[in-house]
């Protein structure tokens, strides 16, 4: 029964994008521009472009899916949908689920598109399995996912949900070490480094690009990745309340 | 949840006795303000009772409570012989918000196949067509099903709304103003469905609505002012015993008499 509530909500949320086939372009289209955009930037230095490379694969379906979620989600709150849903026999995690599922596909087709870019086209050094890196990224857009279910809690319109962007997204980004290699930071920062999730995400992608097999260190980001996702996506559930004042 | 008929049929008789909504001493407070203020009422099962009142007077408030999705009540709130808001009720109240709550970049009929799917998961695909066809014909709308949500008008929006309550056949609906904005034609025909189900499947309907003149159509009418009731009785007996000719009558000789007691009491 439950899980076709959940197949149910997945194959809703994926109608609803159909109708909207700009949304779904730019989902899929901007990363690739701005793929292409980095290797042509760094034509001059390739090595640059296989040390960003890999990060930015990890950092775009984190990004959009985060975007995505909680625009969609602030809308089902807003437009009552929600509300009626929850006077409805439906489980929260049925309700959950359903979105980090559609959102879950349309993350795989985004990192396939990606990564057969970067490393099919524009020759980006991958050393480890491509499998693996689509496995990244598809973790990545579901920390991203639960990441913009929690905080359309906290916003009350679109305007406030697209400002979480840079408060939520952009710490993480200085901190992950695409900028600054994270063991070079100031103590403070280093620590709050290993807190952020996206440093995992970004430190995973790397590894699969450098590394040829499966290390422990490898396995361990890619757990730490999936328990924060399924750690917010749990707080993002205590947010939808079936009593509201 | 699937429902035998038979089992839905005893189920019923056993609790027939039991009114849909029993209110004692009801009382929500949204912020610092009391918004209902110690209601006692009941709403029998199988007729069509309007909550009737000015806009602001606490009715939406009061539908939230029944339906489960108000904090802060106080007070007895049982609905259909369980506390309101009880998970076993989900699939037996059917509740239509003020604002129509569908998805706008769904067709009417994706929202309505959705919304069946998650009312009775586990329906074959062919029943629940048919299902969505039935609500269809029902508010009217099956000449635009396959239209987007945000191309319909606002009344053809709050129909399909409407549409979405109806798909479950609950025992007990609760829709709010749910006649506002339609020309008089629609507003006839939705309340004529309105009495079938009442008639036919034995729903029970608790209808808001601030335009008195639907009042005339309800079997019983419970008349709220301010967050506290006027009247809990049948168009009938207020128009007889206030010696008026129409409710909307009925209700001012009723405000004015408050206004005396208050100041009597002073």
């Amino acid at each position: 029964m439950t899980a076709q509530r959940t197949l149910a909500t997945a194959r809703r949320v994926l109608r609803q994008l159909s109708h909207d086939p700009r949304t779904i372009a730019l989902m899929l289209g901007v990363p690739l521009a701005l793929i292409t955009l980095l290797y042509w930037a760094f034509h001059a230095t390739p090595q640059t472009f296989d040390h960003i490379g890999p990060a930015l694969l990890g950092i775009f379906p984190l990004i959009v899916m985060f975007l995505v979620t909680s625009i969609a989600t602030l809308r089902e709150r807003t437009s009552g949908t929600l509300e009626r849903l929850l006077s409805m026999p439906l489980r929260k995690a049925d309700l959950i689920l359903g979105y980090a599922l559609a959102f879950g596909l349309l993350a795989i087709a985004q990192a396939a598109l990606a990564t057969g870019l970067a490393v099919g086209l524009l020759h980006l050094s991958l050393a480890g399995s491509t499998w693996l890196l689509l496995l990244v990224a598809v973790l990545d857009s579901l920390l991203g996912t639960a990441l913009g279910l929690f905080v359309s809690a906290f916003a009350a319109s679109e305007f406030q949900a697209v400002q979480f962007m840079p408060a939520v997204i952009f710490p993480q980004l200085l901190l992950c070490g695409l900028f600054v290699p994270r063991g070079a930071m100031p103590t403070a920062l280093s620590y709050a480094s290993d807190v952020l999730p996206m440093s995992y995400a970004v430190d995973a992608m790397t590894r699969v690009s450098r590394e040829t097999s499966v290390t422990g260190d490898l396995t361990r980001d890619l757990a730490i990745i999936a328990g924060s996702a399924l750690l917010v996506l749990g707080l993002g559930s205590a947010t939808l309340r079936r009593r509201t004042p | 949840m699937t429902w035998g008929a038979p089992a839905r049929t005893i189920h019923r008789v056993m609790n027939s006795d039991v009114p849909a909504v029993r209110a004692a001493g009801l009382t929500v407070a949204r912020g610092a303000r009391t918004v209902l203020k110690g209601l006692d009422f009941t709403v029998p099962r199988g007729q069509v009772t309007g909550l009737l009142g000015p806009s602001g007077c606490g009715k939406s408030t009061l539908m939230r409570a029944v339906v489960g999705a108000q904090a802060k009540v106080t007070g007895d709130l049982d609905v259909l012989g369980r506390p309101a808001g009880h998970p076993a009720l989900r699939s037996r109240v059917g509740y239509v918000t003020q604002a129509p709550s569908v998805y706008v970049d769904l067709t009417v009929r994706q929202n309505l196949d959705y919304f069946a799917s998650v009312l009775q998961p586990g329906t074959a695909r062919a029943d629940r067509r048919s299902t969505v066809q039935r609500v269809l014909a029902e508010v009217d709308l099956t000449s635009r099903a396959d239209n987007l949500v945000s191309r319909l008008s606002g009344g053809q929006r709050s129909r399909a709304s409407l549409a979405v309550a109806l798909l479950g056949t609950p025992e007990l609906l609760v829709l709010d103003e749910p006649t506002v904005g339609l020309d008089p034609v629609l507003r006839r025909d939705l309340w004529n469905l309105f009495h079938r189900l009442a008639a036919d499947r034995g729903t029970t309907l608790l209808v808001s609505s601030h335009v008195m003149d639907e009042a005339e159509r309800c079997d019983r009418l419970l008349l709220l002012r301010d967050g506290q009731l006027l009247a809990d009785d049948t168009p009938e007996a207020l128009r007889a015993r206030t010696r008026t000719q129409t409710v909307e009558d009925a209700f001012l000789h009723l405000v004015d008499q408050a206004a005396h007691r208050q100041e009597a009491t002073r």
